[in-house]
């Protein structure tokens, strides 16, 4: 009997809160307020946790989901009459919703380890009371437990057991009762999806409880939200001075409930409260539509990246060589089959995999492009046409090739963990992870290509050879091992990039010939024999894609993009940035 | 007097006369042996009469192709593009036709527009109705295409690769926008289900043969008119443009006007082609700008023999009656050996069937002068 004039005092609290406290009285009763979370400890039938973990965590974390799994003698030790779930059991059993909503009511604040149990199965109908001897059951499929041991009755039968019904009402109260348990949780996780989930819809009495809560958690985020919460709610009922003070406080803040609230008080009476709410809903959809472009430009620069790893090896047989190597996309191809080979060999490592598959595909497809290099284009240096028409041959040679060992379908190539998931930077920005990771993978192959030109050997054989080959030769370069290895090393980053591919798009015979074109585009658009051109191009070409894509969709964007790449030729026919001297006369 | 002037350019073209002759008879004994009973043993069946008509299309898409590459040193990857547009112009025709016949019996609307909820015909569908109209647009659609492509990208000297490439481009977008089901032309699944064509049943075996003889002819037109374009001076200054194109632009020459006015003509006569080709398969669908296509026809070519114009007819039938047996017999096979022969021709053959029929010629004549 000691703890029911307890619930009595806190159901007419709430009561009172409803009624729209005002918040500087809330404030001030802030200490009593407490009394849900700090009373918990002495509600909890356990015996109390022990000095230290109490010390150390702030009271308002103290739940009793973190005490240990309650002895099966404590009930009878607890008294029936005292035990809140036995007073919920009694109420919930009538058919009168307003008891069973005192039920939950009282079930949220007994502090009792099960009652978030007993809500949760409540609302998702799983609740369900012995028609005889009313205990009380989760009853999921055939399996029915007891709500209080959770030990499974065996012999139960289902036919002797009835649902507890509930309305919206209940429905209501039930989540944000749930979400002010979850809120105690120690777990910093479930308290900030609490926050999360109440934040959709706050009223005065819970966001009294988040004020009350947030001087405690030490989280500054979920400490932040809950803050927000409370302004939220001050929105709604404060007085026009809270009012006002509480849409300067929300004024930053990207969540779409904030918005509904200015919403609303912008079309309210009192100018000086419709005029601030208004101000604050367009400044805060200003942002939005900032982080909206920040959003497009990420979707482009992410497209632009693919663009760039499928041009970049071009960029070295087209633009440093000369050779136009339409078999291009087949070697991005090869690198995609690599990791797929990889990842079949060691099912186990998935997550690993990728860091053998970049330097296997690149071997794999810089091989295969030595190869091609010595066999055919050897023969045909000075005849771009017909290199174009024997390299063409020789991608549908390697398509039918795969086609024929492996096999015509696409073949499953799976995402590493680390790879998957999102950034959240806000609300109304998140950045995918394997999107991000492609960027940088880009700038990575970049960088290192451009080293590789630039600051090795063969770099400088390879432009010595590329600028004037007689007088290379001259100087004693043997020019034909050169060719070999520039072509090995631009197909060998075709292989790179079809590593990176075959995490974003389908795996098969087809996917060179799908990218083979853009990569011409972007290397063509960015000007030949030029990197910086290429990474210009690639990546401004993906964000023209992805800026029109919103209003003329994702076809029409691209062919718009083909338009304006063959009208960009016609008045720059060399390119963003065409190659200077005499190098570039023919 | 007209027979001898039309024929006058094929003096000299050996290559030319034998082709044209050949032609000739099988124009007249394809339908000789098709009209023989089902039974006999020289009876060709309709199916054989609609694919090698088919395959005349093709060559004739061939000779365009190759008065441009061979004659001009323009690689155009973009000539099935041309090709497709005036099989869509004719296959908008033959669509309007249907009439009231189609599925939902629309006779104003084609079935996809009914299906679409198209309220009415899109304004480029007016005046399909008439043959006389769809015929014009046959020429013309390829035709300001390729004058306002050509007429861009010839007068800021878009030259070799990079013309190559943006041809190749065009031809992708056209392809994007065509399977696009707003654009109004079938999307996906393009026009197909034709009934007839001048009033005469595209089933009937008579309009298969009619159709057969109207690609022969098309073909000798094609053939007789880029012959006298190569033979004339026109001819010898657009070799002169594929040869030495700033020392032409020196001497005098316009060499863009050249370019853009015997492309445009090139690409009429590739929607000829179209438009004699849909009417025979039955169906028209944006598959037919993909960009593989194109390169295809560059390859018949190729193995032909550029620059010859007959090298052109020959290696489209070759190359298309050796695809239609081995996609038959192996169907793996054919891109294997599709792949080899790009690069086996450009490697060993660079001049083509013909250039090796010339080259076997030259070895016996030496040979002989030396014994």
């Amino acid at each position: 009997m000691r703890r029911l004039p307890l619930l009595l005092l806190q159901a007419s609290l709430s009561g009172l809160l409803l009624s729209g406290m005002p918040v500087q009285a809330q404030e001030k009763n802030s200490p009593q307020n407490t009394t849900p979370t700090a009373e918990i400890p002495l509600a909890t039938p356990t015996p109390a946790e022990p000095q230290a973990t109490q010390e150390s965590r702030p009271p308002a974390t103290q739940t009793p989901a973190a005490t240990p799994e309650p002895a099966p003698g404590n009930q009878p030790e607890a008294g029936a009459e005292t035990d809140p779930l036995t007073q919920a059991a009694t109420l919930l059993q009538d058919k009168s919703f307003r008891n069973k909503t005192e039920a939950v009511d009282r079930l949220i604040t007994s502090g009792n380890e099960h009652a978030r149990d007993w809500l949760d199965a409540l609302l998702k109908g799983r609740l369900y009371f012995h028609k005889e001897n009313g205990t009380i059951a989760f009853v999921s499929g055939s399996v029915i437990r007891d709500a209080r041991s959770g030990d499974r009755l065996a012999e139960a039968n289902q036919q002797d057991f009835r649902k507890i019904t509930i309305n919206n009402s209940l429905r209501k109260q039930l989540r944000t009762g749930i979400a002010r348990l979850s809120l105690s949780s120690p777990d910093t996780a479930v308290r900030a999806r609490a926050v999360d989930a109440m934040l959709g819809s706050i009223d005065p009495e819970t966001a009294a409880t988040l004020q009350t809560l947030a001087e405690t958690e030490p989280d500054p985020d979920i400490r932040a939200n809950m803050q927000l919460g409370v302004a939220m709610a001050a929105l709604n009922t404060g007085t026009v001075p809270e009012q006002l003070a509480a849409i300067e406080a929300v004024a930053d803040s990207l969540h779409p409930g904030v918005r509904n609230h200015l919403n609303a008080l912008s079309q309210q009476d009192d100018p000086q409260l419709a005029a601030a709410a208004s101000q604050a809903l367009q400044h805060i959809e200003e942002r939005i539509r900032l982080y909206g472009y920040a959003e497009t430009l990420f979707f482009g620069l992410s497209l632009g990246s693919v663009l760039v790893l499928a041009a970049i090896g071009l960029a070295i047989t087209f633009g440093v060589m000369g050779v136009i190597n339409m078999a291009h996309g087949e070697l991005i191809m090869l690198g995609a089959y690599t990791t797929w080979m990889i990842q079949q060999l060691m099912p186990n490592f998935i997550d690993y995999s990728l860091f053998l598959a970049i330097p296997a595909a690149f071997l794999v497809s810089g091989a295969v492009g030595i190869l091609i290099e010595r066999t055919v284009i050897r023969h045909l240096y000075g005849r771009p046409l017909e290199t174009l028409l024997a390299t063409f041959g020789i991608s549908l040679i390697l398509q039918q090739a795969v086609r024929t060992l492996i096999s015509p379908q696409n073949v499953p190539v799976s995402n590493p963990s680390w790879m998957s998931g999102t950034l959240e930077i806000n609300s109304v920005l998140a950045l995918t992870l394997n999107r991000m990771y492609i960027i940088l993978f880009c700038l990575l192959v970049f960088a290192a290509l451009f080293m590789v030109l630039s600051r090795t050997r063969l770099g400088l054989q390879v432009r010595a050879v590329s600028q004037n080959r007689a007088m290379a030769r001259a100087m004693g370069v043997r020019s034909a091992r050169v060719d070999a290895l520039t072509f090995g090393l631009g197909a060998g980053i075709a292989g790179v990039a079809g590593v990176a591919l075959s995490q974003i798009t389908n795996v098969g015979p087809n996917l060179g010939q799908s990218y083979i074109i853009d990569s011409f585009m972007v290397v063509v658009f960015g000007g030949v024999g030029n990197l910086w051109g290429t990474l210009v191009a690639g990546l401004s070409l993906g964000v023209i894609n992805k800026v029109l894509e919103p209003w003329a969709g994702a076809v029409l964007a691209k062919i718009l993009v083909l338009v304006f790449i063959i009208l960009f030729i016609q008045k720059r026919p060399r390119g963003l940035f065409p190659q200077k001297g005499r190098a570039a006369g023919d | 007097m007209l027979l001898t002037s039309l024929l006058k350019p094929l003096a000299g073209d050996r290559g030319g006369q034998v082709m044209l002759a050949v032609l000739a008879v099988a124009a007249l004994l394809v339908p000789i042996l098709n009209m023989l009973p089902a039974g006999h043993a020289l009876h060709m069946p309709t199916y054989m009469v609609t694919l090698l008509g088919k395959y005349l299309t093709y060559a004739l898409l061939a000779v365009a192709v190759d008065l441009v590459w061979g004659y001009l040193g323009i690689l155009s990857l973009g000539h099935g593009a041309f090709f497709a547009l005036g099989g869509y112009a004719m296959g908008m025709y033959l669509m309007r036709q249907i009439g009231d016949r189609g599925v939902y019996g629309n006779p104003e609307l084609p079935d996809f527009m009914v299906f679409l909820n198209w309220q009415e015909l899109p304004w480029f569908w007016y005046g399909f109705d008439m043959f006389w109209f769809a015929l014009m647009m046959v020429m013309l659609m390829p035709g300001v295409l390729a004058f306002i492509f050509g007429w861009l990208t010839f007068r800021s000297r878009v030259t070799g690769v990079y013309l190559s490439i943006i041809t190749q481009a065009l031809t992708y977008a056209l392809m994007l926008a065509f399977f696009r089901n707003e654009m109004g032309f079938g999307g996906n699944n393009g026009l197909t289900d034709f009934k007839d064509i001048l009033g005469f049943s595209l089933q009937a075996d008579s309009t298969r043969i009619a159709l057969f003889i109207a690609s022969a002819f098309a073909l000798a037109g094609g053939y007789l008119a880029c012959r006298h374009i190569v033979t004339s001076r026109l001819g010898r200054v657009t070799v002169a443009i594929r040869d030495a194109e700033s020392r032409t632009r020196f001497v005098g020459y316009r060499v863009e006007d050249y370019k853009v006015w015997i492309f445009t003509f090139s690409a009429m006569l590739a929607g000829i082609a179209g438009a004699l080709y849909v009417p025979q398969v039955g169906i028209i669908n944006p598959g037919e700008f993909s960009p593989l296509n194109s390169i295809e026809i560059v390859i018949w070519v190729a193995i032909g023999g550029r620059a010859t114009l007959y090298g052109a007819i020959l290696g489209a039938l070759l190359v298309n009656y050796a695809k239609t047996v081995f996609t038959g017999l192996m169907p793996d096979s054919w891109l294997f050996l599709l792949g080899a022969l790009f690069v086996v021709v450009t490697l060993y053959l660079p001049q083509g069937l013909a250039g090796l029929m010339r080259q076997l010629k030259q070895i016996r004549r030496f040979g002989r002068a030396e014994a």
